[in-house]
């Protein structure tokens, strides 16, 4: 899913400060699978700009809710008769969120409270990983299942390079070498020699370099 | 192997069958060319051809085209450096015409230390192509004599195509494999990572060499002489894909005060006579970065002098 | 046992640390308590196995959040004791309010009331 951090709360804090009253809006989708927008962290996040504007001596009226998805016009629509009362709305959905409210109700102002990251899953309870760069043309049978475009921090497809050491790569221990866990996963399944052929240049056009993308289900279109 | 691809000093040397020696050359980190120049100096007549870096370790320098055009004014063959970090296809297919027109003949194209270790570590990440990718380019450009697109090039650029080899990085079991990669993808010579840890190093040329890689392309042992104990602490830990055994270290400590450098020099020497009799090595790489004062030196020690002339 | 602590301490009585929530202590402050504390089993000793631990990282998430808006971190603590301990119990009473007084009033009440 699409993962996401909350923005620093100085961050936050400078962009609400002309502002009295404020509704924070959460997302029952991603955000709240990654535990960083959905209803809990609303509230969170809420008692926690209270606490900060009560010290200033500039209370602040803060109402939460939280919405099914924010990349839905079904569900945007909820707030129509809700959001005039308000000087200006935090989402903590993803990116696509505050986009969506803004375009829906183009009067009111949107801060985004989260800064959206990348698709990933879960490794453990509390930590996500990057596995997906959206690229378009999706290669991970090549690579026994594994993506180097995402995974690879020069993305390359006839990897390693000569910078991985000891499984990991050359730009912090903190980072698995993906080349490194595909070539021993090739030799331990008796095909190395797939890892022999020549991989050739990417076609970056369906990725986001080719200009920003739209998906359409012609058989579901009206 | 007897028809000339590029007709570069470097090719025709090792064609001729001699023993390579190159050297490497870091453009500065400005327009300072009265430096550039200087350093030319010290390699001019010791070395068959002179690598020039390409803002290397992600650090901003001269450009690497600019530099190679530079040295060919000056009488020097460039082995030019292009890494896949900074620029795309069009860039890359276009930087080799314009190197070949300005008079360059040998290409080494690599991956690129990654932006995050340069001093513009917020720089957006280009890899459009990996140094595969652009070993098979260059190829296709002068074999071909066509672009990526297939469109044809009006005078196609002629280059000696350099790739390098790291035989320490991991997997080392995968190691020799990639090589093997390289030279099919279009590679005529390839240049080593230092080499330190002569017992790894065999190891990899034996199997190397079982593999007949060595009868494909020509493959150039990579020596850095030690300056100090310091630099061999910070190489043996900072830098990923370098192995620098604890007895170097150990011999260098043991050299005494003043002394680690002649030791460091001494050890290079004893390296470079090995790499003249080891089976499948056609010549050595020497990378004395900002130690070019040292080359016509270490050149002379190590009984490379004079450079065959061909 | 009879022990006396400071009457203005308010206790919440939960089964377990574990069901202490981040905004249960943000919400106290909020509210304009000067300071809260969590009292857990010892570690290794929790009933439900690892509530006390669970705790012990929601405390430390709301300190890091206080100090990221400028209040001290040291309003809000976790303390671990055996339900034995009747005098450690006293004394934590008394320690965290002698640190809260020594704090003063929280900057949150002040202005509110302003």
């Amino acid at each position: 899913m699409i993962v996401a951090d909350r923005k620093p709360l100085d961050e936050i804090l400078e962009m609400i400060k002309d502002y009295s009253k404020i509704m924070i809006v959460g997302c029952k989708g991603c955000v709240t699978v990654c535990n960083v927008g959905g209803s809990k962290e609303v509230g969170i996040l809420a008692s926690t700009l209270k606490i900060a504007r009560n010290k200033e001596g500039r209370p602040l009226e803060i109402e939460e809710k939280t919405l099914e998805r924010q990349c839905d016009p079904e569900y945007v629509d909820q707030l129509k008769d809700v959001l005039d009362s308000y000087d200006a709305i935090i989402s903590m959905a993803c990116g696509v969120g505050p986009q969506f409210l803004s375009e829906r109700y183009p009067q009111k102002r949107f801060l985004p409270a989260v800064n959206t990251t990348f698709f990933g899953g879960a490794v453990q309870h509390g930590t996500w990983v990057e596995r997906c760069a959206g690229c378009g043309t999706c290669v991970i049978h090549y690579f026994d299942g594994m993506c180097p475009i995402a995974r690879c921090s020069k993305s390359l497809l006839n990897g390693p390079c000569g910078g991985s050491a000891g499984g990991k790569c050359e730009i912090s221990k903190d980072v698995d070498c993906i080349w490194d866990m595909i070539v021993r996963k090739k030799m331990e399944q008796g095909r190395l020699d797939e890892l022999l052929e020549f991989r050739p240049a990417k076609d970056w056009i369906t990725a986001r370099d080719g200009g920003p993308r739209k998906s359409v289900r012609e058989e579901l279109v009206q | 192997m007897s028809d000339l691809k590029s007709g570069s000093n470097l090719e025709k040397v090792l064609k001729a069958g001699h023993f390579a020696f190159t050297g490497e050359c870091g453009p500065p980190k400005g327009a300072n060319v009265e430096h550039l120049k200087e350093k030319f100096a010290y390699l001019k007549g010791n070395v068959d051809a002179v690598n020039v870096t390409d803002n290397q370790t992600a650090v901003v320098r001269m450009a690497s085209w600019a530099a190679s055009t530079l040295m060919v004014q000056e009488g020097l063959e460039p082995n030019f450096q292009m890494v896949c970090r900074d620029r795309n296809r069009l860039a890359m297919m276009s930087d080799i015409l314009g190197v070949y027109a300005m008079g360059v003949r040998n290409m080494l194209c690599l991956s690129g230390d990654h932006q995050r270790f340069g001093n513009h570590p917020q720089a957006k990440n280009v890899h459009d192509l990996d140094s595969m990718q652009l070993i098979a380019l260059a190829k296709k450009m002068r074999d071909e004599g066509k672009f990526l697109n297939e469109e044809d090039i009006d005078v196609p650029p002629k280059l000696f195509i350099g790739a390098a080899s790291n035989p320490f990085a991991d997997p080392f079991e995968f190691r020799v494999h990639r090589l093997a990669k390289k030279i099919n993808a279009g590679a005529d010579f390839v240049q080593t990572q230092c080499i330190y840890n002569m017992d790894k190093f065999r190891e990899f040329m034996k199997i190397a060499v079982d593999m007949g890689l060595h009868e494909r392309c020509f493959i150039l042992a990579g020596v850095t002489p030690m300056k100090s104990v310091g630099m061999a602490q910070y190489m043996a830990k900072m830098v990923p894909g370098m192995d620098v055994p604890e007895s170097l270290i150990q011999r260098l400590r043991g050299a005494g005060k003043g002394q680690v450098a002649e030791e460091g020099i001494k050890f290079a020497i004893e390296q470079i006579e090995e790499f003249k009799g080891m089976k499948g090595i056609a010549g050595v790489h020497l990378m004395a970065i900002e130690w070019e004062q040292r080359v016509p030196e270490i050149a002379e020690r190590a009984k490379v002098l004079p450079r065959p002339k061909v | 046992m009879r022990l006396s602590y400071p009457s203005n301490v308010k206790i919440i009585q939960l089964p377990c640390t574990g069901r202490v929530d981040i905004l249960h202590l943000l919400k106290a402050i909020e509210d304009g308590a000067d300071g809260v504390y969590v009292a857990g089993c010892l570690e290794g000793e929790c009933h439900f196995l690892s509530g006390n631990l669970k705790a012990k990282k929601r405390v430390q998430y709301v300190k890091k959040t206080l100090e990221e808006i400028g209040l001290e971190p040291d309003r809000v603590e976790m303390f671990n004791l055996s339900a034995g301990e009747g005098p450690r119990f006293a004394e934590i009473a008394r320690e965290m309010v002698e640190r809260i007084k020594k704090l003063g009033p929280s900057p949150v009440k002040i202005k509110k009331a302003a």
